[in-house]
């Protein structure tokens, strides 16, 4: 096989897997943040606004990691550096 | 239909226009075409503003948009001013009207292109230190790098670059990814499925764009503060608040 085709075997299987891994720690995250939240709003009413803003940009934050792992895996599929090296050689 | 294939990325690489090396693709246009909608949308409600107690329903959108903006952004910064009103708002407005525009058909939203979240972002980086200097003045300012201790420098250095990079990924990527989800359905269920993942993106959308003003004012924010935060104790707190806090019908109606 030559290096095109490992390049591409590589690509995909690697997406697959950064856009599956990236997409576990965050809902994690994400489930521990908004159960928090939740019991802290039944807690104290009177707090939700700001209990809710800080957690929608807390929210923000935990998913960028996701984001990350997300435009890693399009750049992969869709413009690839090393798939296009040896296209264009 | 769609002027952006499954292949492209992003609306840069649709070009629509070409004239002796200088191209018009997707991203200038749209943008341009959001801001003169904007503007030409803001000229045509405010022309003629009533203060009495009937007012038409543009102007009743307007007064709502701008005073939750305000409030917001006076809960956020925690001081009572319009300072930040400008630039927060229009921010705001910007990304919520471009990724609420994807309902239209063959419009490409301009905040699924890197380089208008990166030039978003990049106003976000500059206009803290300006806000921040402003406020402080520029010792107050630097001082705020060393703050802990003199360890600390390179950490808050390279934060604030960071964070200025996440700014613009996680619009871009949002944005983006719901474009392309839409266009892969479009490709394997082209029914009623796209239809879901439509009203998913503009919720995505709008939430994205309350974020990105959110964090840009909590950015500007920390670094208006230090000084504020000392003087806070002894201020009375304002009656306008006071109020708002007393009353327990507004919470009411805002639940409901």
């Amino acid at each position: 096989m030559d290096s095109l085709t490992w390049i591409g075997i590589a690509s995909i299987i690697t997406s697959g897997l950064t856009i599956a891994v990236g997409a576990i720690g965050p809902a994690l995250g994400e489930g521990r943040a908004i159960a928090q939240a939740l019991s802290a709003i039944a807690q104290q009413p009177d707090e939700r606004n700001t209990i809710t803003r800080t957690l929608f940009v807390g929210l923000a934050m935990i998913e960028s990691t996701a984001i990350y792992c997300f435009v890693i895996s399009m750049i992969l599929i869709f413009v690839n550096p090393f798939w296009n090296h040896f296209i264009s050689r | 239909m769609d002027p952006m294939s499954l292949r492209d990325i992003s609306p840069d690489a649709v070009i629509l226009w070409e004239w002796r090396g200088l191209s018009l693709n997707a991203t200038i246009l749209f943008t341009w075409a959001i801001m003169a909608i904007l503007v030409f949308a803001s000229w045509l409600v405010t022309r003629n503003l009533s203060t009495g107690t009937k007012i038409s329903r543009w102007q009743n959108l307007l007064e709502t948009t701008v005073s939750t903006m305000r409030k917001q952004i006076r809960e956020i910064s925690q001081r009572e001013t319009d300072r930040y009103l400008p630039f927060i708002g229009t921010l705001f407005l910007f990304i919520a009207v471009s990724n609420l525009f994807t309902i239209i058909p063959g419009y490409v939203p301009p905040t699924g292109s890197l380089s208008t979240t990166a030039a978003l972002a990049i106003s976000v980086f500059v206009a803290v230190p300006f806000f921040g200097i402003a406020d402080q003045g520029l010792g107050g300012f630097l001082k705020r790098y060393v703050q802990p201790t003199y360890l600390m420098l390179p950490f808050n250095v390279v934060g604030e670059l960071s964070r200025t990079l996440a700014l613009a990924v996680r619009l871009f990527g949002n944005i983006m990814s719901g474009t392309k989800i839409i266009a892969i359905l479009l490709a394997i269920a082209p029914l009623i499925f796209p239809i879901f993942m439509h009203a998913l993106g503009l919720l995505t959308g709008l939430i994205q764009a309350y974020i990105f003003a959110v964090l840009a004012m909590v950015y500007i924010g920390s670094a208006t503060r230090a000084q504020h935060e000392k003087e806070a104790p002894v201020e009375p707190p304002s009656p306008g608040k006071e109020r708002a806090k007393n009353d327990p019908r507004k919470e009411n109606r805002k639940n409901g």
